[in-house]
């Protein structure tokens, strides 16, 4: 890629494409948008086409120092750089839900969400680890705003319990963060990545970071702020609230948590498996009684979340490399369901779920659609959210059949919410005349919905074109975690091999004599 | 043996053509791409069978694509064709090719067929990816496409409410059993470092005397992998305790009941044990477990089946029956056996499905068989095709003449062979296996006495009297309501006519490969060769009795259904609690309603208001709100603007902080 700064210029594009739509009118805001996107999307795509797998562990760096200590630096590994390829590749789609949608302020409404991105891909891409930090809390801003500008009825009350949630942990992050850096010496996160601390220093440490990450993610039980935010979000909003700002956490706890603390990650292993447990078995349940089409999927999240929480403290390959694929899996899948979703509000303007039914009949390109990514959050083998649940779910095994047992359960309660969800939806009898009138998909609608269908199947039948990026980075981290890992409840032990086959008959049988050629 | 690639992929290619065309392409196209691309597919894969029957062909794995490389775990797709998996190429494209054949007359119509066609052909794709899988891993992603594909087909009329109650009912269930399966490939994984089942099979020995922990308990690791997977195999296959969603499955569309819930998909439990039999084998308690849960099912849906009046419901319990013989019959070591009666019971049952889709197409939709009566004369065809379908199933043919319809080779090998193994549980499966072949005899025979024999009594039926607009009353003394049922067209007659010939002469033809011949299996399955020697030594009684049975049977529904009508009520009269207790399904479906799903709800909603709203947000967030608006009006009232207030609390801090120092 010679010496042009691609990472660089994918924050420069949204962003003055930002600042560019708070100058201009609805219409040239749109198109400034989709073009950004758009933009970047394509340098998205060069990043990935230019990604040396198996080539140095961090790539595309700049680097320029700032004041002390603090730098701008940035470079990518294969784990980011399929997070900043998920982020530009929903960001055109985003826009596109929002083209018709959102009618007031639209300029800004485009600026909050160009932004967003920018501070996204800085997220994913920064080694400084302040410079991180302030991508990361400044993450919040935009999202703020869009849902409390451009929100539901209830939107004050969802973006302040957003926003209250997500702050909260962010402090303790900062004055872990001031500790590290002054115990270190460093504030390059590659280096800090390889930094021992002292294990003690390390559990107070995780736990500063966990407080920030668990809420991000949203673990149970700092979860409840998603639901609500969902809800009032409008519907581009959650999907890159589904479909980004959810990994943060995940992106979080697999940048520092895992390779910085070890040992105390190891330490703290039961407490992610018991939250990741009662996370996927309670937030099923509730997701089951559940009338509001957003909060059930919102609730969904959280239990799919669970899964990658439960991979990733797992210390094995399979355990992470499936939590890194239910990430990109469930920003992908979420976020197509929030769209369809919001395809059936923009037309009825309700998420009541009893409202509908019958979509099948006035709507089947749609329905399609619609069962299509219902199977893929269900995990059908063959769409992405198998290979993610399954990698997981194996690597946890590992650790424990106990914890496996329970997390699996999830595939049950999965299929049984979201075919109810489904059923009520889009088969039955067509009981709302207006309901009845919905027209099926538009072209802009196809193409939202079309390209992340694509991209859903192509990562459930061929997933290593993902994780071949991922995968040096992720032996990595492993081999770095390995001393730590918890031992397995499996301890196979030998034993005295059986003699012969459990059905296995004395040879030889006196029954010649019987005609054993006959019938039977 | 590129062939193979046709074989599987045309009926997906068609799918998704179909489906996607849907109403662009028209009903006659798309019926003619699915239905002309599976005949393609059935007419490929014939002779590979054949090829394995004359021993020309040998097991092959064709690889398609690279699928999941993560460290250590790592599984492609690949399509492997051995003797195991030519059967089941035969069974399911040539019964799938056929239902699409009949469909063309059965849902005729529909107006939604595109979609009807295309679903058939997914899940025949979907069926033959779990038959060709060389993994795990594979064969899962078969097990779920096919319980995708049964979820869709069930609820193929989505407008009623019973049928999507039974297609999510099917889904889930199945969701269980694949909840045992998920965890059994990850044991085995663990076990093995590997998903791939020859290398899995190949290493089975070696771990059979090791232990592992499981859920916090120590276990033999053989037994506790295979029951895992077994469990999975009970959801698909619908054993006792994961059966109930099978008979609501009759909710779909009867050509769907033929293909899928009876020849094929829930054949795929039975199937997966042969697959992985020398597996099997190293874990005896688990084929115990099979053993019994085998013989257990016979007898329990077989009791249900006598007590049933939809005719659909009678053969779905049938078929749960069926597939228990082929699960004993696999448990005791006879995979060859089981096998034989999977391909002989794809045959007749799906004649029996598609036959009695034939009458309830000759009867107006009617499915109730207190309605049918006296049809032998009107729909003489189809009787003889379920003619034949009964002789099969019941298992007529004499050992001494050494001829027989296809059942009586199969089901009575199975009996046999349960004898000689001659362990207690062997045993056990064996009288529950003769027991359940009187029944099976019985209700079989109900069934055509009641739809064939006997007089009409085709007006009580709603369906009917919407047909002829005439009510009981106003029929009078002609019970037939002057309506007149019609042979069905020749796209539903052909189809039956071909499973006929198999239904009468698969076991003759098959048997010698099937049961005796070693080199015909190879190593697809476990040959269990003493064993089957002793299966023909079994003395002569044993030989006979399955035909006993069957001729008592007959003999039982002769004399209560067409020799004196008034029997089975005061049989019910007498016996009302048993009968009850029968014809309610032994209330599984009641149990699991108070145990599972009210419970579910019921902790979903009060997760949801009690725990997030009432605690987590109470003391969260809004907690936190609280304090911080109570906090501020305490602040607000010390900022009182009052100067004499001021100086007290400055006094007070002055004080407090000269008594800190001089400490």
């Amino acid at each position: 890629m010679g010496g042009f700064p691609i990472l660089s210029a994918m924050l420069a594009v949204p962003l003055f494409a930002a600042l560019a739509c708070l100058f201009v009118e609805a219409k040239m805001a749109r198109t400034i948008a989709l073009g950004a996107t758009l933009v970047n999307l394509a340098l998205g795509i060069v990043l990935w086409a230019g990604y040396d797998i198996g080539g140095a562990q961090w790539q595309f760096t700049e680097r320029a120092e700032v004041f002390a200590g603090f730098s701008y630096a940035l470079g990518i590994d294969g784990i980011a750089l399929m997070l900043i390829v998920l982020s530009v590749f929903l960001m055109p789609i985003c826009i596109l839900a929002s083209w018709e949608s959102i009618q007031k302020r639209v300029g800004e409404y485009m600026a909050a969400f160009l932004f967003m991105e920018v501070l996204m891909i800085g997220v994913f891409a920064a080694q400084d680890m302040f410079l991180f930090y302030i991508f990361f809390e400044a993450g919040l801003i935009p999202m703020y705003l869009i849902i409390g500008i451009w929100g539901g009825d209830n939107r004050i009350y969802a973006s302040y319990k957003f926003f209250l949630y997500t702050l909260l942990g962010s402090v303790l992050m900062l004055i872990a963060m001031l500790w590290m850096v002054n115990e270190a010496g460093t504030t390059y996160i590659p280096t800090l990545m390889q930094y021992d601390f002292a294990p003690e220093a390390q559990t107070w440490l995780w736990l500063a970071f966990f407080a920030s990450f668990a809420v991000k993610m949203p673990m149970w039980p700092f979860h409840t702020w998603l639901p609500d935010a969902h809800v009032q979000a409008p519907t581009a909003g959650s999907v890159i609230l589904a479909g980004v700002l959810l990994k943060l956490g995940g992106y979080g706890f697999i940048r520092f948590s895992l390779p910085m603390f070890p040992e105390a990650s190891a330490q703290f292993v039961w407490l992610i498996l018991g939250l990741s447990m009662v996370a996927v078995v309670v937030t099923s349940l509730i997701a089951l009684v559940q009338h509001d089409m957003k909060k059930l999927i919102a609730y969904s999240s959280v239990a799919h979340m669970a899964i990658v929480t439960a991979g990733l403290f797992a210390f094995n390959v399979q355990g992470l490399e499936g939590a890194m694929i239910m990430m990109l899996s469930h920003g992908l899948v979420s976020g197509a369901l929030f769209l369809c979703v919001g395809i059936i509000y923009d037309q009825l303007h309700t998420r009541e779920i009893d409202r509908y039914g019958g979509l099948s009949i006035n709507m089947p390109k749609y329905a399609l659609f619609f069962l299509l990514f219902t199977m893929a959050s269900i995990g059908l083998p063959g769409t992405s959210g198998f290979v993610a649940e399954f990698l997981s779910l194996a690597g946890v095994y590992k650790v424990s059949s106990f914890a496996t047992f329970v997390l699996t359960t999830g595939i049950i309660l999965g299929a049984a919410y979201m075919l109810y969800l489904y059923r009520r939806v889009a088969f039955g009898e067509q009981k709302n005349a207006d309901a009845a009138a919905m027209k099926d998909l538009s072209v802009r609608e196809w193409l939202m919905l079309g390209p992340i269908a694509a991209a859903v199947l192509w990562m459930g039948v061929y997933p290593e074109s993902f994780l071949a990026p991922m995968r040096a980075d992720i032996a990595a981290l492993d081999a770095r975690i390995a001393r730590a890992a918890p031992e397995g409840d499996a301890k196979i032990s030998a034993g005295e091999p059986l003699q012969e086959a459990a059905n296995a008959m004395p040879g030889d049988h006196v029954s010649e004599t019987h005609g054993a050629e006959g019938a039977h | 043996m590129q062939t193979i690639l046709l074989i599987v992929f045309l009926p997906l290619l068609a799918a998704i053509v179909g489906g996607l065309g849907n109403r662009m392409l028209g009903n006659t196209v798309v019926k003619s791409i699915t239905t002309g691309a599976l005949f393609v597919s059935c007419l490929l894969s014939w002779p590979i069978f054949i090829g394995f029957l004359n021993g020309s062909l040998t097991a092959e794995v064709v690889p398609v694509l690279q699928w999941v490389q993560s460290g250590n775990l790592s599984f492609d797709w690949a399509l492997r064709v051995d003797t195991l998996t030519a059967v089941m190429l035969v069974v399911i494209t040539s019964v799938s090719a056929l239902v699409h054949l009949y469909s063309w007359g059965y849902m005729d119509e529909d107006p939604d067929q595109p979609r009807f066609f295309a679903y058939l052909s997914l899940f025949t794709f979907a069926m033959l990816m779990l038959v060709t899988a060389d993994n795990l891993v594979q064969m899962f992603f078969g097990w779920e496409g096919v319980g995708l594909a049964s979820y869709l087909l069930i609820g193929f009329w989505f407008k009623k409410p019973s049928a999507n109650a039974a297609a999510i009912k099917a889904f889930v269930v199945n969701r269980v059993g694949d909840l045992g399966f998920m965890l059994g490939i990850f044991g085995t994984f663990i076990v093995f470092g590997t998903t791939s089942i020859p290398e899995i099979l190949a290493a089975a020995p070696s771990m059979s005397g090791s232990t592992i922990g499981f859920l916090g308990y120590r276990l033999h690791t053989m037994d506790i992998l295979c029951i895992l997977l077994f469990i999975g195999a009970m959801g698909k296959s619908a054993q006792l305790g994961l059966h109930t969603w099978l008979p609501d499955a009759m909710e779909g569309p009867t050509p769907v009941s033929a293909l899928i819930h009876a020849a094929t998909m829930v054949t795929a439990g039975v199937f997966m044990v042969c697959r992985l039999s020398p597996m099997f084998e190293t874990a005896p308690t688990a084929l115990m477990i099979v053993t019994f849960i085998g013989a257990a099912t016979c007898i329990f849906a077989a009791t249900i089946g006598t007590t049933q009046w939809d005719i659909k419901r009678v053969i779905a319990y049938s078929t749960c029956s069926q597939l228990g013989y082929m699960f004993f019959a696999a448990g005791v070591g006879a995979y060859g056996v089981a096998m034989f009666h999977l391909f002989t019971h794809a045959f007749f049952k799906a004649l029996l499905f598609l036959g009695a889709g034939s009458v309830i197409h000759a009867m107006h939709h009617e499915q109730d068989m207190r309605y049918y009566g006296g049809l032998r004369k009107k729909i003489p065809l189809t009787f003889w095709a379920m003619m034949a379908g009964t002789l099969a199933i019941t298992g007529v043919g004499v050992y001494h003449l050494k001829t027989g319809f296809a059942g009586f080779w199969s089901k009575d090998a199975i009996l046999e062979v349960a004898f000689a193994r001659g362990t207690d549980m062997a045993t056990f499966a064996f009288w529950m296996g003769v027991f359940a072949a009187l029944l099976t005899s019985f209700y079989s025979w109900r069934l055509m006495f009641l739809t064939f024999w006997g007089k009409p009594r085709w007006i009580e039926s709603e369906h009917i009297q919407h047909s002829v607009h005439k009510t009981p009353e106003e029929a009078g003394e002609d019970t037939t309501g002057g309506y007149k049922p019609h042979e069905s067209p020749l796209t539903m007659l052909i189809p039956l006519g071909i499973l006929s010939i198999g239904a009468i002469g698969a076991g003759q033809a098959f048997a010698p490969s099937f049961l005796d011949d070693a080199a015909f299996w190879g190593e697809s399955i476990f040959y269990n060769e003493n064993l089957i020697h002793a299966m023909h030594a079994v003395p002569l009684w044993v030989k006979y009795s399955a035909f006993v049975v069957m001729l008592l049977g007959l003999f039982g529904a002769w004399l209560a259904y067409i020799k004196d009508t008034s029997i089975p009520g005061k049989f019910v009269e007498q016996f009302r609690y048993v009968h009850q207790f029968v014809s309610n399904k032994w209330y599984f479906d009641e149990l699991y309603h108070f145990i599972f799903i009210r419970p579910a709800f019921w902790l979903g909603r009060k997760f949801w208001i009690i725990g997030d709203q009432g605690m987590i947000d109470r003391f969260g967030p809004n907690g936190a709100a609280w304090v911080v608006s109570k906090g501020t009006v305490a602040a607000k009232k010390l900022q009182s603007g009052y100067l004499n207030s001021y100086a007290l609390v400055m006094l007070l801090g002055l004080v407090a902080a000269i008594t800190w120092i001089l400490m």
